[in-house]
């Protein structure tokens, strides 16, 4: 059994109404120091699969396929033996 | 002409799109997302609505649904496609138009009638309409901020793929008229070979004058306009 950490997170240069906004609510909240915020998505995955070479190859696919938009997100990901 | 709407779970224009096509005198039915095939259907409409409750992306989970490899096939054999709000997030993210969505600048839900401006009548979805139209339909929607790279809205340009703008009342495609942040003021895409449309507008609830509006109907006119003129 693996367990995948995946991160999703928007292109550089692609603009986060999300970010902006929270960068905006932690300054009204004092914290004016903080230049940028981006907000991404964090996902857990446990898989089967009979070696690490086979569980980054299925991770990697999920990743292209569903999980990130190719047009706007770029993702990575941990894996570890379980 | 038939016409066929496809229902997903969360679906929530379904019954309007169908109850405006019935008001125009098509024939129109409904389709499951879970269905195979179209049954022989001439235009399927992917309704407005949050399919899967928006989950990981707006359309991104309907996009991968047993319905969406029958709508590739029947979209490939040149059979029209008009996806409206969420049915435009969906074709995004099916890769049946190009582009991707971002929630609004604005970051409201944003739900009002809007003016576009009808940018070409060369897919069949505008057919019938004169470029330089200026159409008042509504918008109902939090992630309608379409969103292509510099290289790709060159290409849509210049194929004339970009077919709906938001505008204001005069027809100009002004920053104060851009209800979303959309890139160059884009409100509905075809794809190149203009038998698939993707827009955020909602013609199906701008049919009936009590509704405020008739504009939509010429949307739905085209394409069957369009169907008649390729059986002749």
């Amino acid at each position: 059994m693996w367990r995948a950490e995946m991160r999703v997170t928007l292109k550089p240069g692609v603009l986060d109404p999300q970010g902006r906004a929270v960068r905006q609510k932690l300054a009204n909240l004092g914290w004016t120091g903080v230049s940028d915020v981006r907000v991404g998505k964090f996902l857990e995955l446990l898989l089967e699969a009979p070696d690490r070479a086979a569980a980054v190859a299925l991770v990697e696919e999920m990743g292209r396929r569903l999980l990130a938009n190719p047009v706007l997100e770029d993702f990575s990901f941990d894996l570890e033996e379980r | 002409m038939r016409w066929g709407v496809v229902v997903f779970p969360g679906s929530n224009c379904d019954q309007d799109a169908v109850g405006a096509l019935s008001c125009l005198g098509e024939e129109v039915v409904t389709l499951w997302h879970e269905d195979e095939d179209l049954a022989g259907m001439d235009c399927v409409v992917l309704p407005g609505g949050f399919s899967y409750g928006d989950y990981l992306r707006a359309g991104a989970m309907a996009a991968r649904s047993p319905v969406m490899g029958a709508v590739r096939r029947h979209a490939a054999a040149g059979g029209l496609v008009l996806g409206i709000c969420n049915g435009f997030q969906i074709l995004c993210e099916a890769g049946l138009l190009p582009g991707a969505f971002l929630p609004n600048e604005n970051l409201r839900f944003v739900c009002r009638t809007v003016q576009v401006r009808v940018e070409t009548n060369r897919p069949a979805f505008t057919r019938d309409l004169e470029p330089g139209t200026v159409l008042s339909i509504p918008i109902a929607h939090a992630e309608g901020n379409y969103r292509v790279d510099p290289q790709t809205l060159e290409r849509l340009e210049r194929a004339q793929q970009v077919v709906l703008r938001y505008c204001d009342a005069t027809g100009e495609p002004t920053g104060e008229a851009n209800p979303n942040g959309s890139v160059a003021n884009i409100a509905g895409v075809a794809n190149p070979e203009g038998n698939v449309l993707g827009m955020m507008p909602h013609p199906e609830r701008a049919v009936e004058q009590v509704l405020g509006s008739t504009d939509g109907r010429g949307i739905f006119r085209s394409a069957a306009v369009c169907w008649a003129a390729r059986g002749a």
